[in-house]
């Protein structure tokens, strides 16, 4: 070890003292310097430790990363709307950007075209509107307009558009009345699928309609309207046709006269009575009724007249409207039936 | 014996429980520095056949996600001095090694390379009633060896089964299913001081690491430095530490001694540090940029600035030439060699077939060690640098990482020791309904 310090040159016995130093060659060192860092310990603190080391769990990393900021902006929100005033404030300024660009020109509805509708139409259309013209289209929902114009009896198609001018356009179909119902309740029109466009307080105010009648007779509507299509040649004499039973029809004739037709055939029952009617002449007859709702026994119903006519051929009393024998021969008309079989009769066509 | 067959049960139970997290983490305290690595187990099937990549005993299904090391504290000849300081150092590097894993470790297996080991070869022998051995006859003749007095204190490290003989054949690796009317087992155990085994697991404890597996750090370092061949033909690994030197030697796969010596690399810093008065971290920065063992003429030459922060200029202005620090560590490196030397010959190194010598650790890094060992030790010394396994940084390669590297191996293929053996059915107390199962459990 000796030979190896170069510095060697004192006492061997001695052992080797500290080096001197030169006290005033240099500036001392400067021992705030040294002082203000102290050598700061690398190693964490127990604590620290621990926190990093639960920071490394994987929920908590989840935690501080998706819930911590979402449970952030919720409280800052949440204080911040708890104040009344500022919720007024924010809804305020809310609605008015909302009003600003629903009420800009491009999105208003200045005026109400209306097309197709009558005057009486045209007023319950404009009376729907549920907001006052000009109004921004915002307001208006079409859509329910369009159910609500519906609603309407006299209107069949209802078509509703905001056209680029700030114009509303109805282009309106409305029913066309068809025929006359009249029911327990009243008169109504019906269009030709049996739906009620309006009432009327008399039969007057159409006269070009035909009628039907009876409970129900609106739900069978096209049929009386086929049946009426079909009636031709004795629509001058028609005066309607009434629902029976809300089952079948009878044609009415204007002199009282009642043919009765099927439920199912009624068309082609009426063909055969107009038929019967242009070979024989049968409703120019006294014939008081026709009974067609058997298909293969129709029945006559003879007049009044008829019957005494035919009784006085016979020798018999005559008898009245009442089917009572007139005074003159009451015994003889007790027993009798004001009705006649005559089964064979249609069949000789 | 029983409570230590119980605790290393539960540490082995620790282990496979985080390899089922599939994060561990392999801390290596030495007297100079700490590494952890944290292994990710990611399971086999991680490469395919075709990758050219083959089972690898097992280091291809973990590769390291994260390394920190970091000085030692509180460490002197590979024990625990200063309870506080050591802790305080591995949090430090485990908190660094979790923040490069972005990781929670919470299981850690340590390994400790001082505490004295001391080796012992143990023999046992037992008959075989059914001619030939049975499942439970492994650990019967486990349990059979004659256990010395291992002396006040010790722990036992390992104790690993090295070599089965059935009647005269010997060198079974296996027994089990062998016909024959005796059983023969030769057992390595190492035994540690208990109290340094305690204090470690203490100041794992106090970091909130659960401890699954504790293992000798010279064994570590011949795991990661011998290659296959060395350990299988017989070769000793020189664990060149600061604090102390490792020795283990292997054969057949088998660590059969293991040693250390409480020298190390610090006392060389010391010399150098005494020797030329200069601060210990400047003698350490000389020893590792300047050091060496062997003087040549250009040496005398060389000079070397001392610097130094004494704030005396004359003293931080000195030189010396590298001879003369060649001259101060030479004789301490020689010392250690010739203690590794003794020990080697106490393990009877010399009748090994193959005396292949490997140095490793931190120390094995000095220029010119391999013709000093080879001088003292033997023709055949290389130095060995540790297995290189998947992920490891590249700053985490060298020497004396190499028993960190093997801890890490030993996780990933553990050798079998006693504990893994099921305890033979008489060491369990007479009345134990435990005891009734497993004698069903032979019998039937």
């Amino acid at each position: 070890m000796q030979g190896l310090n170069p510095f060697g040159h004192r006492d061997a016995d001695q052992g080797r003292p500290a080096p001197v130093r030169h006290v005033p060659s240099r500036p001392a060192p400067q021992v705030g310097a040294a002082k203000a860092t102290p050598r700061r310990d690398p190693a964490p603190s127990r604590l620290a430790y621990r926190l990093n080391r639960m920071m490394l769990r994987p929920l908590m990393r989840r935690l501080i990363r998706v819930g911590l900021p979402a449970f952030l902006i919720a409280m800052v929100g949440g204080i911040w709307l708890s104040d009344e005033t500022r919720r007024a404030n924010l809804y305020s300024g809310v609605d008015g950007v909302v009003d600003k660009v629903q009420h800009r020109d491009a999105f208003m509805v200045q005026s109400m075209r209306i097309e197709g509708a009558s005057e009486v139409v045209d007023k319950a259309l404009r009376a729907m509107l549920p907001v006052e013209l000009p109004a921004s289209s915002f307001d208006i929902d079409l859509a329910k307009l369009r159910e609500k114009v519906r609603m309407l009896d006299a209107v069949e198609a209802v078509d509703l558009r905001i056209t680029p001018g700030g114009v509303l356009t109805a282009v309106v179909t409305e029913r066309v009345p068809a025929v006359l119902w009249r029911h327990a309740r009243g008169l109504e029109l019906l269009d030709k699928t049996g739906h009620r466009v309006a009432s009327v307080t008399a039969r007057d105010v159409r006269k070009d309609l035909p009628i039907i009648a009876g409970e129900g007779a609106d739900r069978a509507a096209p049929e009386a309207m086929a049946l009426i299509e079909a009636a031709g040649p004795i629509l001058p004499r028609l005066r309607g046709l009434e629902r029976v039973g809300e089952r079948r029809w009878d044609l009415v004739l204007d002199n009282g006269q009642r043919v009765k037709l099927p439920e199912d055939g009624a068309l082609r029952a009426l063909e055969r009575v107009i038929a019967l009617n242009k070979a024989q002449d049968l409703l120019s007859r006294d014939v008081a009724e026709i009974d067609l709702r058997n298909e293969f026994r129709p029945v006559l119903q003879i007049g009044n007249e008829a019957q005494n006519a035919i009784r006085r051929a016979r020798g018999q009393a005559e008898i009245g409207p009442d089917g009572k024998p007139l005074e003159t021969n009451p015994s003889v008309a007790a027993g009798q039936k004001n009705s006649t079989k005559t089964g064979t009769n249609p069949k000789k066509t | 014996m029983k409570d230590l067959y119980q605790g290393q049960r539960a540490m082995r139970n620790m282990r496979r429980q985080a390899m089922q997290r599939g994060v561990i983490a392999v801390l290596d305290i030495g007297t100079s520095k700490i590494a952890c690595l944290v292994l990710q187990f990611d399971g086999p099937g991680q490469f395919r056949e075709t990758d050219g990549v083959g089972p690898m005993a097992g280091q291809s299904n973990f590769r390291v996600i994260g390394m920190a090391h970091t000085r030692s504290r509180g460490m002197r000849f590979g024990e625990i001095q200063t309870m506080a300081e050591t802790e305080r150092a591995i949090r430090t590097v485990i908190q660094s090694a979790q923040k490069a894993a972005n990781v929670r470790v919470d299981h850690v297996i340590a390994c400790i390379s001082g505490a004295r080991p001391a080796s012992y070869g143990l023999a046992g022998e037992i008959g075989l009633d059914a001619g030939k051995v049975a499942e439970n006859d492994v650990s019967r003749v486990l349990a059979a060896c004659e256990v010395p007095d291992f002396g006040r204190g010790r722990e036992v490290l390992h104790a690993q089964p090295v070599n089965f003989a059935v009647d005269g054949k010997s060198g079974l690796s296996d027994p089990r299913d062998h016909t024959g009317d005796k059983l023969a087992v030769d057992m390595h155990v190492l035994t540690i001081d208990g109290d340094a085994a305690g204090n470690l697991v203490h100041c794992i404890r106090r970091c909130d690491m659960e401890l699954a597996g504790v293992a000798s750090a010279s064994y570590a370092s011949g795991l990661a430095a011998l290659v296959e061949d060395e350990q299988e033909l017989g070769a000793a690994c020189i664990d060149l530490g600061s604090g102390t030197t490792g020795v283990s030697v292997f054969i057949k796969k088998h660590m059969i001694f293991a040693d250390a010596v409480r020298f190390g690399g610090d006392l060389i810093t010391q010399d150098i540090a005494k020797g030329l008065r200069i601060s210990y971290a400047q003698a350490e920065r000389l020893k590792t940029l300047h050091g060496g063992v062997e003087a040549t003429g250009r040496d005398d030459h060389e000079m070397i600035d001392l610097g130094g922060d004494t704030g005396d200029w004359e003293t931080d202005r000195r030189q010396v030439s590298r001879a003369d620090l060649i001259g101060i560590m030479r004789p301490r490196v020689e010392e250690i060699l010739e203690n590794v030397a003794g020990i080697l010959e106490a393990a009877g190194f010399d009748f090994m077939p193959s005396r292949q010598v490997v140095l490793t650790g931190g120390g094995s890094q000095i220029p010119g060690l391999d013709t000093l060992a080879a001088r003292m030790l033997g023709h055949n010394v290389r130095i060995g640098r540790p297995l290189r396994i998947q992920g490891l940084p590249h700053n985490a390669t060298a020497p004396g990482f190499s028993s960190a590297i093997g801890l890490a191996l030993l996780t990933a293929h553990p050798q079998d020791e006693w504990w893994d053996f099921e305890m033979p059915a008489e060491a369990y107390p007479a009345r134990s309904i435990r005891r009734a199962y497993r004698w069903f459990k032979n019998n039937w």
